[in-house]
C-alpha cells in the first residue's frame, strides 16, 4: 500500500518496519550504543531499531534526543527511516543533523499489520508491505 | 516557504556542509510551522552547554560541527556550564574526567565564534536586544524575559535550532515573531502581595499550571523590586509551563499595544501560592541554599552584602558578570558565599554533593527534583540568609 506524506528529512530508506503507537524520547528511550529500546513503557521494548524503519506519533521529552539521534549515526545504530503522525522539533532537527530520512502526516493506526517499509522523503510517499 | 535566490544556494551546499546543514534544519522547522519566509536575527543565544545535559552525544556533534567550518555570523552568546568555569575543582562536584569534556564543549562553541559568556541572563551584560528585535534564544526564562520585558521577538529555540539561526543569521517567521502571536490570551488578576523572588516564582508556577498560553498579569497586590523579579516570574512560567511571553499591565512594554478587555480572567490569592510553598517543602533540613536560578544581577549581587549564609549558600552568576565585578565577588566569598561562575545548581552534577536544597527560584523548584535529584524546598530569600542589619527589610533584597 502506497500512502502520502509530507517530506521533511530528505532521503531515501527503507527495512523492517517498526511500530510504536507511544511518542518516544530518544533521550532515556533509546540506548544510542546498541540501538535497542530500552523503556520498558514502549511497546518495542527489547526491540533494535538500526536499520528499521521507525513509526512512532511523534517525539517527547529532552531535547538533547536530537543528539542522541546524532550519536546513534555515528555508531551506526540509526534507524533507516523515521515515520511520524506529527513530526515535533526534536524529531526534525535529530534527522536532519543525522541524515535520517523523516516523512509525517502518515496515520500510525493506519500502519498496523505491514511488515516492510519504504520511505521516500524527497517525494514524500512510504509504501508498506 | 519562499526562499532567496542566495538562500536556495546555501540550501544547496554553495557555501559549505555546515551552512546547509544549518539552512535544512531553518527550513524544515519553518516548513512545519508555517512560516512564510526567513528573517534576519540581530542576536541569537545558545542552550545546550553543560556536559551533564548534552553528554557526550552533544559534544561529538559540537565538535563534528565546529570542524566543518561552522561560525556564527551575529552575536551569539552561551549559556551555563556544568561545573566552574573559574576553577572547576572549586564546586567539589565533578571529576577530571566531566571537566575534560566539559572544556571541549565550551572550547567547540569558542571556535564557531560564539563568546562564552556562560550565563542564562545575556541581557545584563553581552546581549542586549532593542524593542522589537528579532533574535533566535534558546535558554526558556531568557526568551520570556526577552519577549516580555524587553520586547524583543523570538521563538522558544531549542539548543540546534539556535545554533542554526546564529550561522545561517535567520530565523523562520512564525510564532512569536507575529503580531497576531503576542496578544494576551488570559487576563490574570494577582490579589496577593509579591515581596520576594520566590513569590513571583510560586505565582509562576501556580500560572503555568491552568495551561495559560500568553498571560497578561494585574498585580493588584505589591510587587516588589518588579523590574528585577520579573525574570523569577517569566522563568517559573516557562520551566513549568512551555511559556514563551507574559504581559504585566503597566510595566511590559507591549502591555496596552493589543485588546485586552474581554479575555477570561482568573483571579489569584495568597492562598493559591501556598499551595505552590506547601508542595514544595521537603520534610527535613537543607545541606545547601541555592540562589541565582535565573542568574543574578549585579544589583542582587550587591544587596546579598547585606546577609550572610547560614548553611552552604551558593549563588550563580554569569562567566561575564563575574569578569565585570570580581571585587564585588571576591568580597561576598569572604562573607561565605559560595559563588559558582558561569553555572548553576541546576546543569551541574549537585547531586554527587547534596540531597536537600533550598531555594528562592520557582523554576529551580521545578527542575531539582528531577535533573538533580533533590528534595526540595521553596521559600523566602530572608528565611535562607540571616540577616546581617536588623534594619534590613525585605525590600533591600
Amino acid at each position: 500500500m502506497k500512502i502520502r506524506a509530507r517530506a521533511i528529512s530528505k532521503g531515501v530508506g527503507e527495512g523492517p518496519l517498526l511500530i510504536s503507537d507511544k511518542p518516544i524520547s530518544f533521550l532515556g528511550d533509546v540506548d544510542p550504543r546498541t540501538g535497542i529500546i530500552i523503556n520498558k513503557e514502549n511497546p518495542l521494548y527489547g526491540k533494535k531499531i538500526t536499520g528499521k524503519v521507525l513509526a512512532f506519533p511523534c517525539g517527547v521529552g529532552s531535547t538533547v534526543g536530537s543528539y542522541v539521534m546524532y550519536q546513534m549515526r555515528k555508531n551506526g545504530t540509526a534507524p533507516a527511516a523515521i515515520i511520524n503522525e506529527s513530526a515535533e522539533t526534536i524529531i526534525i532537527v535529530g534527522a536532519i543533523i543525522s541524515n535520517i530520512p523523516l516523512v509525517d502526516s502518515v496515520r500510525i493506526t493506519e500502519l498496523k499489520g505491514f511488515k516492510y517499509a519504504v520511505v521516500n522523503a524527497y517525494e514524500g510517499w512510504i509504501e508498506v508491505t | 516557504m519562499y526562499l532567496t535566490k542566495e538562500e536556495e544556494k546555501a540550501l544547496d551546499g554553495e557555501f559549505g556542509e555546515a551552512i546547509e546543514k544549518a539552512m535544512q534544519i531553518l527550513v524544515a522547522l519553518g516548513e512545519v510551522y508555517g512560516a512564510d519566509r526567513l528573517i534576519k536575527i540581530t542576536s541569537a543565544h545558545i542552550s545546550g552547554v553543560s556536559y551533564k545535559t548534552i553528554g557526550d552525544a552533544g559534544l561529538q556533534f559540537l565538535r563534528d560541527m565546529a570542524r566543518l567550518g561552522a561560525r556564527v555570523c551575529v552575536k551569539t552568546t552561551l549559556n551555563p556550564c556544568g561545573m566552574d568555569a573559574v576553577d572547576w575543582r572549586s564546586l567539589g562536584i565533578v571529576d577530571e574526567e566531566f571537566a575534560r569534556n566539559q572544556k571541549a564543549i565550551i572550547e567547540s562553541y569558542k571556535q564557531m565564534g560564539v563568546e562564552t559568556t556562560l550565563t542564562c541572563t545575556p541581557y545584563y551584560l553581552s546581549n542586549k536586544p532593542d524593542f522589537g528585535d528579532h533574535i533566535a534564544w534558546a535558554e526558556s526564562s531568557a526568551v520570556v524575559y526577552a519577549n516580555s520585558v524587553i520586547g524583543a521577538r523570538t521563538n522558544r529555540e531549542g539548543a540546534p535550532s539556535a545554533l542554526a539561526a546564529a550561522i545561517v543569521g535567520k530565523t523562520p517567521r512564525y510564532g512569536y515573531h507575529l503580531e497576531e502571536n503576542r496578544k494576551a490570551t488570559e487576563k490574570i488578576i494577582v490579589n496577593a502581595d509579591l515581596e520576594d523572588p520566590a513569590d513571583f516564582g510560586a505565582l509562576g508556577i501556580y500560572v503555568a499550571r491552568l495551561g495559560v498560553k500568553v498571560p497578561y498579569f494585574i498585580l493588584k497586590g505589591k510587587a516588589v523590586n518588579l523590574r528585577i523579579y520579573a525574570k523569577y516570574l517569566g522563568a517559573a512560567l516557562a520551566a513549568e509551563g512551555s511559556i514563551a511571553m507574559m504581559h504585566i499591565e503597566e510595566f511590559t512594554p507591549e502591555w496596552d499595544k493589543y485588546e485586552h478587555e474581554f479575555l477570561d480572567k482568573i483571579v489569584i490569592d495568597k492562598k493559591d501560592l501556598k499551595e505552590i510553598y506547601e508542595e514544595k517543602s521537603c520534610d527535613a533540613e537543607e545541606e545547601l541554599v541555592a540562589l541565582g536560578c535565573p542568574h543574578l544581577s549585579k544589583e542582587e549581587l550587591k544587596a546579598l552584602l547585606n546577609y550572610k549564609p547560614k548553611k552552604p549558600t551558593w549563588i550563580s552568576i554569569g562567566l561575564d558578570m563575574y569578569e565585570k565585578n570580581r571585587d564585588l565577588v571576591r568580597t561576598l566569598e569572604k562573607i561565605g558565599y559560595i559563588v559558582a561562575k558561569g553555572t548553576c545548581f541546576i546543569v551541574s552534577p549537585i547531586e554527587n554533593a547534596f540531597h536537600i536544597t533550598a531555594t528562592n527560584s520557582g523554576k529551580a523548584s521545578r527542575y531539582l527534583p528531577s535533573f538533580c535529584k533533590q528534595c526540595v524546598i521553596l521559600r523566602r530569600t530572608d528565611e535562607l540568609l540571616v540577616s546581617c542589619d536588623e534594619n534590613t527589610s525585605k525590600s533591600n533584597l
